[in-house]
């Protein structure tokens, strides 16, 4: 089991009003609202959180970005992953993810990539996402191509990290004259890549047959058991068995010395109007050509305001009630945790500890408990359950680099 | 102008199947007037293009990606529209044709009249895209809801419910949701303008005549001085109680103009 600690880095110092008066907290939410003096004190509350983290013994520090947003301060999640490569000893630095679509130039990702492996010692993880709507929307990529730029970019990226150079690259939206980085990972063949996603079919098919781990983002027990349904047929179908070192589960839980005191703490995980990234225009947020075609309908429905949005919308009470938000005592938690690992068997597990106004004390105490109290529980129940992190069973980074694959069938009958 | 038989057809042009509305008079000799819709695709029927049909032989392709024809996923550029109804007109053996480009078909009508054909006969810019507007921008389709930019269009909002309905339907906003898939995929960047376009307009040999609304809140009334600039035999009209979409919103007044320009057959 592979266990980590997550905050999208709340902006919390935004005037809330605003976002409300505005209609919207992402994307056009006017940049006046950002306090630099907020900012910086806050940027360093988060080094500070990270850095105990890693005292109290979490495997590994999830990091992620977003854009033009109160929600998450992170705009390049590189640059906490540079500074936690320098700062920490142990810690896998776990990136979930860089958008691969916003590059521009993919071979610059990978060198920054490397960059980040040399120097935290072989300790990255290279986790690869498509961008929110927003995300396109707020740095001019063409949304229409998103999925496309997605699967070109992870094929460079990859190649720039495995293959000798100087070789040419000519694809449909990214070509180079010369791929010849000088930096190249330290881990062989190429640092882990795990995939997180919260609704897109087609992006846990696409991790399954690349054999990356599928990080499920906060989902209910019922929808992440649906995911492994499909990404073990998409797995069958490749060669290989699903398994638990094949499935990563974020979710929010808010940990403290008296029950009470967390749930109060947890309800800043809907800080954001209750919407897990903020409130949203629905046009900003799913702009024509980025989502499915198959949702085109049920999409343009919500954007005029005639549907709910198709991705659901649920009160506190009720996520606390299915177990998407989790808030306690170590001993609460533990329990509940214990029937997400038996329901759902994933192999990496990452608490998003703190959001929104949670006090720095509280964020820390927080963390301390999950270090020292929750994690140490969680792997003796991993143990029993034989839940093993893609590390413990040493699989393959890629499918490509499996000596187990099986014909379809055989697979499936596993 | 009720009683118009149009017929729908499909034609290939380039290899993509493009649908083809098409209705004039029954004399065969008729002028051939090619009408080249908005980004946001186009309805069916429009008392605009019965007007037109009163007098022309009035043609209609729905633009690849676009109502009803399909989408070449290899387009990348709106001149590559342009290319493809230069070889329909060729496929429909079209000679001597007048093009009338609205808004965003401005833009296809400008590209294909740049390639300098002689036998153009006019070309008709109406609120035409495809130009950077030296003050003000192109109302931007990516942040803008489908209702609010469809409103956009019209300087009177009655005229809208009329033409879409005051509530426009489901189908009506998916399709309006395909179609700005397919401008973003071919106009992304810069958006809905060429930055060479300006420059080759200057091979035009066609007489042209611009025209717009005085309220367009889509494209700013800058472009349309830039375009008869650009222009060598250009003209400019302003409509008058009017928004970007002169052909819903104006639409006799807009045929008049435009019969006046080209001449009555």
């Amino acid at each position: 089991m592979h266990l980590m600690y997550f905050t999208e880095q709340p902006m919390s110092a935004y005037p809330e009003q605003a976002g409300r008066d505005f209609g919207a907290t992402a994307l056009m939410l006017s940049n006046k609202h950002f306090d630099p003096v907020e900012g910086s004190r806050l940027y360093n509350n988060y080094i500070e959180q990270y850095m105990l983290a890693e005292e109290v013994g979490v495997d590994g520090i999830m990091l992620n970005e977003h854009h033009n947003a109160p929600f998450c301060m992170q705009a390049k999640a590189n640059i906490f992953a540079a500074l936690l490569a320098g700062m920490t000893k142990k810690v896998k630095i776990v990136m979930l993810g860089n958008p691969l679509p916003l590059a521009e130039n993919p071979i610059r990702l990978a060198e920054e990539l490397a960059m980040i492996d040399m120097i935290s010692k072989g300790r990255l993880v290279s986790g690869f996402v498509r961008g929110g709507g927003q995300e396109q929307l707020a740095t001019g990529v063409n949304p229409a191509f998103n999925r496309e730029r997605f699967e070109e970019a992870h094929d460079l990226v990859t190649r720039a990290w495995t293959q000798t150079g100087p070789f040419r690259f000519e694809g449909n939206h990214y070509q180079h004259r010369v791929v010849n980085p000088w930096a190249v990972p330290l881990q062989k063949p190429y640092p882990r890549v795990w995939i997180p996603g919260v609704i897109s079919k087609e992006t846990i098919v696409w991790a399954a047959q690349q054999r990356y781990p599928y990080i499920a983002l906060n989902t209910s027990i019922e929808q992440t058991k649906k995911i492994w349904e499909l990404y073990d047929s998409v797995a069958a179908d490749v060669g290989y068995v699903g398994g638990p070192e094949n499935r990563g589960y974020l979710i929010q839980v808010h940990v403290s010395d008296n029950e009470e005191k967390a749930i109060e703490n947890a309800r800043q995980f809907r800080w954001m109007q209750g919407e897990f990234t903020g409130l949203a225009h629905p046009v900003w947020s799913t702009p024509s050509g980025y989502g499915s075609p198959t949702a085109r309908r049920a999409f343009v429905e919500f954007a005029s305001g005639r549907a709910s949005n198709p991705r659901g919308e649920t009160s506190f009470e009720q996520q606390m009630a299915d177990l998407r938000i989790i808030a306690g005592t170590p001993k609460t938690v533990i329990a509940k945790l214990k029937r997400i690992l038996e329901e759902t068997r994933p192999g990496i597990l990452a608490l998003w500890g703190n959001d929104g106004r949670v006090s720095q004390a509280d964020s820390l105490t927080c963390i301390k408990l999950i270090g020292q109290e929750v994690f140490p529980a969680i792997r003796e129940i991993a143990k029993s359950l034989d839940l093993k992190s893609p590390f413990e069973a040493n699989a393959p980074v890629h499918l490509k680099y499996s000596t187990d694959l099986k014909p379809a069938k055989a697979a499936a009958a596993e | 102008m009720a009683g118009v038989d149009w017929t729908d057809s499909t034609v290939e042009a380039g290899g993509v199947k493009l649908h083809l509305k098409r209705a004039g008079p029954a004399a065969k000799k008729a002028r051939s007037v090619v009408v080249l819709h908005h980004e946001t695709g186009t309805l069916d029927q429009l008392p605009f293009y019965d007007a037109l049909a009163a007098h022309y032989d009035v043609l209609v392709p729905h633009h690849p990606g676009y109502s009803r024809s399909e989408r070449p996923t290899w387009m990348r550029s709106v001149r590559d529209i342009a290319v493809l109804h230069r070889g329909l007109l060729s496929e429909l053996k079209i000679k001597d044709a007048v093009l009338v480009g609205l808004g965003f078909g401005g833009w296809i009508a400008a590209e294909m009249a740049s390639m300098a054909p002689a036998d153009l006969s006019h070309l008709v810019l109406v609120g035409a895209m495809g130009i950077k507007p030296p003050q003000g921008d192109i109302l931007d389709l990516a942040i803008t809801g489908y209702i609010d930019y469809a409103r956009a269009g019209f300087h009177d909002q009655k005229v809208f419910d009329r033409v879409y309905g005051a509530e426009p339907s489901i189908d009506q906003l998916e399709m309006w949701d395909i179609c700005r898939e397919m401008s973003f995929r071919i106009a992304w960047k810069p958006y809905m303008y060429s930055q060479t376009l300006p420059h080759l307009l200057g091979a035009v040999r066609a007489p042209s005549l611009v025209v717009w609304g005085d309220d367009d809140r889509v494209v700013p009334q800058s472009a349309a001085q830039r375009y008869v600039e650009a222009l060598p035999k250009a003209k400019l009209e302003i409509v008058k109680a009017s928004g970007h979409c002169i052909d819903m919103e104006q639409p006799a007044a807009l045929a008049k103009l435009i019969v006046d320009f080209i001449g009555r057959e």
